[in-house]
């Protein structure tokens, strides 16, 4: 222990090692991780108790099998203001803004101070996240102006597009700051769809806690309600009984393979390779209807829950019905990797450097594609996965083409690890008894889809929740990409954003 | 190029016959919103109304309340009920045209006369275009409705296709809650939209909230901002359910569902 701790307390945040520090000693622990090795995966902020100081925490994750590090750090009730870690740490940038408009917290020294995920306008009158705002409260809000990069230059234009943009799609609103067909600058303005899901979880118990985790984002329903529920079992040490490990990680895999699916066909939309757009479509939606044979759900919905699934399922049938279906994924995959007009819209678009994909927080498959091999399957094994064999795939180009080589080689993995856990699934009930633990804590995480994801839940004395925060692959993805714009062309945006794979209801929460 | 074109021949048809043939393996497997048997409920139990977080099971003077419209289809009063008076089913076409239809009533009052049948087949006789918002949404519907145009779907074959503009759209189609945030862009959509137009309520959501409304930053879907033609509730419903709340909006077929109660 150094000089920046103050005491290690013999309970916590199960699932953490974590350290407690004085505000001052936010920077020098933060880089004392840093000289170790650890990346910081995000910053959060919660009230102990109504009307109290508010508590700050960073969790950073030290490497391969080694238990994650929390900094914990409680505020003097009458200076709530930190050090801004941003400049040192970028990926933290986000973090503490949503910190100091959820939770009302300043960080000095900010980078960029402005409104992130509470649009300018609202008037909230307590920081929303304050137990002393009222759970069914609307927020008042007028639309107003917000603040722009300014130009220096008379022939730049902007382009706003969004926040209802053309297709079926999310809600999100890009300016482009442009020349001809020329990008200078990416500016997103996102959090349209911010529906305050943190704050639902509170004064819930776990059971229906899930039924929340379920709907942050549709399309990763299984990899957020995993992670809430790893959290959840870790505070209340809740062992999983080893069949519903098996069927969680078939589910995940199914859920993976649906989306990756999609992805790949999507992608041919923007490359406008029509047919390859069908064929993904297609996939997609026959492995969605596996999943509604096999659960009852096409988004594999209402079967977690905390202590394990909800009810057994018969996982016999599916192996003959992937089986079935493989050798048209494969030659699927095998012919956009010969298709030149696809591929040249690809290679080198939307180059993320290893640097800045580390620095500003890339997570899942993004990460992988610029160099980064890490896998919370394998790195921090949970479900079955430690007994399941699989392969990191990495890229080193890190540009859309990468990503999509990733996802690919991540499909013929999903495949496998649903094959062999079908086969060596155990026999044996599928849910322990979980008794919530008043004041527990527990951190739980999930590789989603998407990349990386976190929640941190704290019971109240009634072992209901107090708090639960969300870390969402998408939040960490969506600083990442205008990275990729910025000085790129228009040509080539629709490409680079669709090789993303985003989601914004997982961003905004 | 050449491959893909031999390809997709190759590939042969995809599309299902369902809705111009009848196809009873629609959505094989797929749980919709619990059905309700009044005649096996007790009335001195509430575990159902215990289980339900939208609160779409209420319990009131002894009386059991079910609002369809709030329901997600988590299937946990499925899981409660002792009596079996709450059980999964499959039926999905939930689309309504009224409000009050979600809602259970003891007795099914006749399907009135709705004179918009009327007005949009004069209008609108073979196709439609659709405008859709995202007003909040965990994504769900989105994917759905992203895979109506999928092959084994194919909305183009029905004469319905989503267009980028507000401007030549008949159809807002409408998911989530409706954040703060969304409700100005949602709002100039609408106003964008040449006359006539009408809107639908897309999965439990938009048309009340379901478990994301309310709270700091969301309303409670549609009601009280835009005047709603036709009601899907659903969580997701699944891309059937919408078809066929489409063909319900421009009348080319029945409403299944009266006073909550779903037509066989």
């Amino acid at each position: 222990m150094t000089d920046a701790s103050r005491n290690t307390p013999s309970h916590g945040m199960q699932g953490t090692v974590q350290r407690l520090v004085w505000p001052h000693s936010v920077p020098q622990a933060c880089e004392e991780l840093i000289q170790a090795g650890a990346r910081l995966q995000m910053a959060y902020a919660w009230f102990p108790r109504p009307g109290d100081a508010p508590e700050v925490l960073y969790l950073a994750d030290k490497g391969p099998h080694q238990p994650f590090e929390l900094l914990r750090c409680t505020l003097p009730q009458d200076q709530q203001e930190l050090p801004s870690m941003a400049p040192r740490i970028p990926l933290l940038g986000w973090y503490e803004r949503e910190i100091h408009e959820l939770c009302g917290i300043h960080f000095k020294g900010h980078p960029e101070p402005r409104p992130l995920v509470l649009h300018e306008g609202s008037q909230p009158p307590f920081p929303p996240l304050d137990p002393r705002y009222q759970p069914t409260e609307p927020m008042p809000y007028t639309e107003s102006p917000w603040e722009l990069p300014p130009l220096e230059a008379s022939d730049v234009q902007i382009l706003p597009f969004g926040p209802v943009r053309a297709d079926v799609l999310e809600s999100a609103q890009i300016l482009f700051y442009y020349i001809g067909e020329a990008i200078l600058h990416c500016h997103p303005r996102l959090f349209f769809k911010h529906r305050g899901m943190e704050k639902r979880f509170e004064g819930l118990v776990p059971q229906m806690g899930a039924l929340i985790a379920e709907r942050i984002s549709g399309v990763d329903s299984i990899a957020h309600t995993l992670a809430f529920c790893h959290a959840v079992e870790a505070a209340c040490a809740c062992a999983v009984p080893p069949r519903a490990l098996y069927l969680r990680t078939i589910l995940a895999e199914l859920e993976r393979l649906y989306n990756h699916l999609y992805y790949l066909g999507h992608l041919c939309h923007t490359t406008t390779l029509k047919v390859g757009e069908a064929q993904g479509k297609l996939l997609s939606e026959q492995l969605k209807q596996i999943n509604g044979l096999l659960t009852g759900s096409r988004f594999l919905r209402a079967l977690i829950t905390p202590g394990g699934l909800r009810r057994d399922l018969d996982v016999s049938p599916l192996a003959s019905k992937l089986r079935a279906i493989e050798p048209e994924i494969y030659r699927y995959m095998e012919l956009l990797e010969q298709t030149n007009s696809h591929l040249d819209r690809l290679i080198t678009t939307g180059q993320l450097p290893q640097q800045i994909a580390y620095d500003e927080g890339a997570t899942g498959p993004i990460k992988r594609a610029s160099g980064i091999a890490h896998d919370l399957r394998c790195d921090h094994p949970y479900a079955a996965y430690a007994e399941l064999p699989m392969e990191i795939p990495v890229r080193s180009e890190g540009d859309a083409h990468a990503r999509v080589q990733i996802r690919m080689q991540e499909i013929r993995n999903s495949l496998a690890l649903i094959f062999a856990a079908v086969e060596r699934i155990p026999s044996g009930p599928v849910i322990s008894p979980l008794d919530p633990v008043p004041s527990a804590e527990g951190l739980g995480w999930c590789e989603g889809t998407r990349g990386s994801i976190y929640y941190c839940v704290h019971f109240d004395q009634q072992g209901r929740f107090a708090r639960v925060k969300i870390k969402s692959a998408s939040f960490s993805n969506w600083r990442v990409f205008p990275f990729t714009v910025h000085d790129t062309n228009m040509m080539d945006y629709a490409i680079n954003e669709a090789s993303f794979g985003l989601t914004m209801a997982g961003c905004d929460r | 190029m050449p491959l893909w074109t031999l390809f997709g021949l190759n590939r042969g048809l995809a599309t299902t016959p369902w809705p111009n043939k009848a196809d009873a393996s629609m959505q094989p497997g797929v749980l919709s919103l619990p059905q309700y048997h009044p005649e096996q409920c007790r009335e001195d139990c509430h575990d159902c109304a215990d289980a339900c977080l939208p609160k779409a099971i209420t319990i009131a003077d002894r009386n059991l309340h079910l609002d369809y419209g709030k329901c997600i289809g988590c299937q946990l009063c499925t899981e409660a009920c002792p009596h079996q008076a709450m059980t999964p089913s499959t039926n999905w076409a939930f689309g309504v045209r009224d409000r009050k239809d979600l809602e259970w009533a003891e007795a099914i009052q006749s399907a009135p006369a709705q004179e918009l049948q009327h007005r949009i087949q004069n209008h609108f006789h073979r196709s439609l275009h659709i405008r859709h918002v995202d007003a909040g949404s965990c994504n769900g519907c989105e994917s759905e409705l992203q895979a109506l145009n999928n092959p084994f779907y194919n909305l183009h074959r029905l004469g319905i296709f989503f267009t980028p503009s507000p401007r030549f759209a008949d159809l807002l189609l409408v998911t989530g809650s409706v954040t703060y945030s969304m409700r100005g862009p949602l709002l100039e959509t609408w106003n964008a939209m040449p006359e006539p137009r009408w809107v639908m309520a897309t999965g439990t959501c938009a048309v009340s909230g379901g478990v994301t409304g309310g709270g700091y930053a969301c309303g409670h879907g549609l009601d009280g901002i835009l005047p709603v033609d036709v009601y899907l509730p659903g969580c997701p419903p699944n891309p059937a359910a919408i078809i066929q709340a489409l063909l319900l909006l421009l009348d080319r077929t029945e409403q299944k569902v009266h006073g909550g109660h779903y037509a066989s």
